[in-house]
């Protein structure tokens, strides 16, 4: 096989169910977390933070738990790094406080000592004088000209003349002309439509063990889901050379997004170099509510024309998302992917970046997107049910395909979209009978996928086995996909490859594993890594048989002549090769640096059966089925998961999970308990569909998976749930209470 | 911290009268561990309750029962009676938590930590569950209504404590049930819950005690909403007014659980629906 050749078809080991390498050490558990870290003389560390959604920090008096016996140290913003600007700068303030705290729990100190509980004594002995500043957490609201103003000049130059302060970034896209395609339409539908703020709700909490010493050298030990990000970031916080601090991942438990920032990492390293000693530091549940990222809160007006054919004459969206009190929610992904599904020749989405007093919001699985499906789709299925048409058909009748220019400006190249509709569609579930109380939703979703910054390394061994090093921590099951894909080029057994997360010192910078692009880009940079070294092997063969390094094939692990007129030798297997391979040249590695452009896009269709009690507004989804494009599935058992995890988040988020902030700005439910996040008795069994139209941009096809699974649900069980209470619901969460009072508004208004 | 393990209800006594600092009894622990963790409620004053003899047994009284008070929630639905005579009860305590919870949770517990929305609190009250008071001035029996006087507090003096929980006779032709609304399947607070318990002959109500949870600072004993069912066999019409009773006599509050309005009118619904159950089981019992 040549060296750049992509392979779509008798895989040996791509695609097979192979067992994960750490699931023993997971399931006994040996593995190690963030938190299960220790070092000799390790202190440990707890946050102060504030109370007050908005408040001006006057003054931070530590005295009283310098007093406290067993306290070592204590860090305010004053031992952070000065003069940083723009997007260091901001995550530097949502670190620590600078001048005002800006959120119900924005860390304001830290404390060091030589137990947790002593720690956290004297947290509680820090007293913090504020001047209590009027306060905003809802979108719309923050945006009015009566808002308070979080901070002065922080909007960019694509921000319209007039806006509030608060409205820091401004996007426009789209293409013909959306009046004349609205005077096409047979009907137009408006709505507006607004979802809350949801936590990724990851299991592990975020920890991390710091050490770092007076010459600014550092380790750092932490749960991320890109410890390169997280080296660069603290280097610039604590004003450290890059290269002096090194990073190390834990195994991670969850991130979904929500571990692609740092905010606990700076402050363990702070107190480390202010104490001389390691420190750790482990968040509450309580703290992760409070203070890291949720997803960003959106208010949104859609406006679809559709003609009696099915076909959509113009869309039209304007998202307004929040979040947090630092620029940066996603709203240029929510209007661009509002309408990717489909092929409009009139399409404008417009989207606003509005800052509130709220955590600071991080990526959650495809950033953006499930909102504008939401809203999106709950229209088209309006305009379905008010001209009579199939929801599948109709989507059909406009869905984009290759060739199609779409709603943000590229043409798509060959994608399968219309491949999962086709599949939905024939699936026994579209055409199962609903019972008494039942409706059915269904909807598309769509997500970018990233490539982005990979580094990797392939080392053989002696024995012919081989150690890959790959720099994407593992979130979903990536070192079983690549000890698969190594494997099936190496042609040499799963098992004898072990894949390891390597730490920042080993390996080129890696992008953090977000973007859904660890299967393709790691992925990626793995098989070539792999082929770099069967090149070696195969010239090593060539030069012991004294012929041309072109006249050697490599075959099953096996070197071979490429033919006849090559040569007539035995194969030399790869354990003969490596054996040797100290008296032949050297180490044999392959290595792989790049930043790959072609991660092909994902499309998903999804379809839910959901239940409505009429009398308490209580929603039960009975039955779900997604149907997604995965390119190639490597291990189909961890793209399943991907599935089905989506739609589990999916479900939380559409009924019961939402931040709730009293009138005083603080959150109120900053715990599990009343943070809604579905039980597993909530859910239903997740069927699931892999649908493989290949990538051109991977070797094998591989399409991200992990994000795509989330977008369309909130969209879908929306739909469901509006057809089983015969009513539209238009804000999430739709928790028993908006369902009910939705019903009792139809009743009155007719 | 101080922490006891008293041998005996007198040396508990003794202990918490003398106690200084905020004071609590260990049952099974799952709220004052967790409130103790959640820096909710740190106490000076640990007192175990469960070294003492007998704390763990249910036994009969009468034609009742006396339930001791480190019982757990798993013992109560793993006996062989208990449960067949008031299966609402024991369904009402198995509701709390999960399996981990149910091996440390009790009745006592549940209702001396004096949540307005504890479950197995209606279900005790609407069976006409009494409680032995033990204190520095000796017993008094108390009925479960009377223990919660507002969220987080009992009519419990200091040095007092809960040292036996007494179930009446279940009697003939009686059935109760009870319900919650919790937006999950599991896992969660009641937004509304609702204890019945009723008696019939032939096919009539004769007696009747209603409870409601979680729609008032305390638990609600609604008589107007037991007589419009007493004399009634559970028509339309009886149903409609239980539930108009049930929702008028709430009080709630808006939280992040739930709205005034949602928990009046679910309080109506559950009501409804626990009825029924409990007038099929009063009618399978007959
Ligand atoms: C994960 C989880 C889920 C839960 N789910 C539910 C639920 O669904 N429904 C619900 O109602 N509750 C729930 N709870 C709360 C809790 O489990 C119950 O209230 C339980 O019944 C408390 O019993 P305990 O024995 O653990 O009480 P403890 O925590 O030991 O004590 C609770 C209170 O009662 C007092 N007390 C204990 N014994 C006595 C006594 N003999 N005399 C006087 N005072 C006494 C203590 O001082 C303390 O104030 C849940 C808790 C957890 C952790």
């Amino acid at each position: 096989m040549a060296f750049d050749e992509t392979k779509t078809e008798d895989f040996k080991v791509v695609g097979q169910r192979v067992k994960r390498p750490d699931g023993v050490d997971k399931v006994t558990g040996k593995a190690k977390f963030g938190a299960d870290a220790v070092a000799p003389g390790m202190l440990f560390a707890a946050i102060v933070r504030s109370p007050h959604a908005h408040a001006r920090i006057v003054k931070i008096d530590t005295s009283k738990a310098e007093a406290l016996s067993g306290v070592k140290g204590i860090v305010t913003r004053a031992d952070f790094a000065t003069g940083l600007t723009g997007g260091d700068l901001d995550v530097l303030e949502n670190v620590m406080a600078g001048e005002k705290a800006l959120y119900d729990g924005h860390a304001v100190a830290a404390v060091a000592a030589t137990s947790q509980l002593v720690a956290r004594d004297a947290a509680k002995l820090v007293e913090v004088e504020y001047e209590v500043l009027p306060h905003v957490t809802d979108v719309d609201k923050a945006m009015a000209s009566d808002a308070p103003v979080i901070r002065e000049g922080a909007a960019d130059q694509s921000v319209p003349e007039g806006m509030h302060p608060n409205v820091v970034r401004y996007h426009e896209s789209g293409h013909g002309d959306i009046e004349a395609g609205f005077a096409e339409a047979d009907l137009v539908v408006e709505d507006s439509f607004k979802t809350e703020a949801t936590h990724q709700g990851y299991i592990e909490p975020h920890a991390c063990l710091a050490q770092l010493g007076g010459d600014n050298k550092g380790e750092l030990w932490c749960c991320t889901q890109g410890h390169w990000n997280v080296q660069k970031l603290c280097a610039a916080m604590l004003g450290l050379e890059t290269s002096q601090l090194r990073v190390t991942a834990s195994e991670i438990g969850g991130g979904f997004g929500g571990k692609t920032a740092v905010f606990i990492e700076p402050v363990a390293l702070a107190l480390s170099r202010k104490t001389n000693r390691p420190v750790k530091l482990v968040m509450s549940r309580s703290e992760v509510f409070r203070a890291t990222g949720p997803t960003a809160s959106t208010s949104m007006d859609i406006k679809i024309g559709m003609k009696k054919d099915g076909t959509i004459t113009a869309g039209q969206g304007t998202f307004r998302l929040q979040g947090g009190a630092f620029p940066g929610a996603p709203m240029e992904f929510t209007a661009m992917c509002a309408f990717a599904p489909y092929n409009l020749q009139n399409v404008k989405q417009v989207g606003y970046d509005v800052m509130a007093n709220r955590p600071k919001q991080a990526a959650y699985r495809a950033p953006g997107s499930p909102m504008a499906a939401f809203a999106v789709e709950s229209v088209i299925d309006e305009l379905c049910k008010k001209l009579g048409l199939d929801p599948i058909e109709v989507r059909l009748k406009n869905a984009s395909k290759q060739g199609t220019k779409a709603s943000f400006g590229p043409t798509w190249d060959r994608i399968g979209l219309v491949e999962t509709l086709e599949a939905a569609q024939s699936h026994p579930h579209y055409s199962a009978p609903l019972k008494e109380g039942q409706g059915r939703g269904i909807s598309c979703g769509f997500w970018f996928n990233h490539g982005g910054e990979t580094s990797v390394t392939l080392a053989l061994s002696e024995d012919g086995t081989a150690q890959l090093s790959v720099g994407t921590p593992d979130i979903g099951g990536s070192r079983a996909s690549m000890a698969q894909m190594a494997a099936e080029e190496l042609g040499i057994p799963y098992e004898n490859i072990r894949t390891t997360i390597a730490d920042t010192a080993t390996l080129g910078y890696n992008e953090v594993s977000h973007g859904s692009r660890v299967t393709y880009a790691s992925g990626l940079a793995t098989i070539k890594a792999a082929r770099a070294a069967v090149k070696i092997l195969c010239a090593r063969a060539a030069a012991k048989w004294g012929i041309d390094e072109d006249a050697v094939v490599w075959e099953n692990g096996c070197a071979k002549p490429s033919g006849p007129n090559a040569g007539e030798f035995d194969p030399l297997p790869i354990e003969k090769l490596t054996r040797s391979m100290g008296r032949t040249g050297g180490p044999i590695v392959g290595h792989f640096e790049a930043t790959p452009e072609g991660a092909g896009v994902s499309f998903a269709t999804h379809i839910v059966d959901a239940e409505v009690d009429k009398e308490t507004g209580q929603t039960k989804v009975v039955r779900y089925t997604v149907v997604q494009d995965a390119g190639k599935a490597i291990n189909p058992a961890y793209v399943e998961g991907q599935f089905q995890g989506g739609a589990a988040q999916g479900i939380g988020w559409a009924l019961n999970e939402e931040y709730i902030y009293g009138e005083d700005g603080r959150l109120q439910n900053s715990v599990f308990l009343d943070y809604r996040i579905p039980v597993a008795s909530d859910l239903p069994m997740i069927d699931t569909v892999i649908v493989e139209v290949p990538n051109p941009g991977h070797p094998y096809g591989v399409r991200g998976v992990g994000e795509t699974s989330i977008c369309p649900p909130l969209a879908a069980i929306a739909n469901a749930v509006s057809n089983a209470a015969g009513v539209r619901l238009k804000e999430l969460p739709m928790s028993p209470p908006r369902i009910l009072a939705a019903l009792e508004d139809q009743a009155n208004n007719g | 911290m101080q922490y006891h393990t008293p041998s005996s209800f007198d040396d508990a006594v003794a202990l918490a009268k003398d106690a200084q600092g905020v004071t609590r009894f260990l049952a099974g622990g799952t709220d004052v561990l967790v409130q103790l963790r959640a820096d909710i409620v740190t106490p000076d004053v640990l007192i175990d309750i469960k070294k003492i003899a007998g704390v763990s047994d249910i036994t009969r009284e009468g034609d009742g029962w006396r339930i001791g008070v480190a019982v757990t929630g798993a013992e109560m639905s793993e006996h062989d009676t208990l449960g067949k005579e008031w299966p609402g009860l024991v369904e009402a305590m198995d509701l709390i938590g999960s399996t981990q919870v149910q091996g440390r949770a009790t009745l006592t517990g549940n209702l001396c930590n004096g949540s307005p929305a504890a479950d197995s609190v209606p279900a005790m009250v609407a069976a006409g569950v009494t409680v032995t008071v033990t204190g520095p001035n000796g017993e008094r029996k108390v009925a479960v209504e009377d223990i919660p006087t507002a969220p987080g507090k009992t009519s419990l003096e200091a040095g007092e404590l809960v040292t036996a929980v007494h179930v009446p006779a279940r009697g003939k032709s009686g059935g109760d049930a009870y319900l919650r609304f919790i937006p999950r399947t599991e896992m969660d607070i009641a937004v509304v819950g609702c204890g019945i318990n009723l008696r019939l002959d032939g096919k009539k109500i004769v007696e009747a005690r209603v409870a409601l949870g979680a729609v008032a600072p305390t638990v609600l004993l609604v008589e107007e909403a037991a007589n419009a069912i007493i004399g009634t066999e559970l028509d339309d019409a009886a149903l409609e007014a239980l539930a108009e009773a049930a929702s008028a006599a709430c009080n709630p509050i808006n939280d992040k659980r739930g709205t005034i309005k949602f928990r009046t009118h679910v309080a109506g619904v559950l009501a409804k629906r626990a009825a029924k159950i409990a007038y099929q089981r009063a009618e399978a019992a007959s």
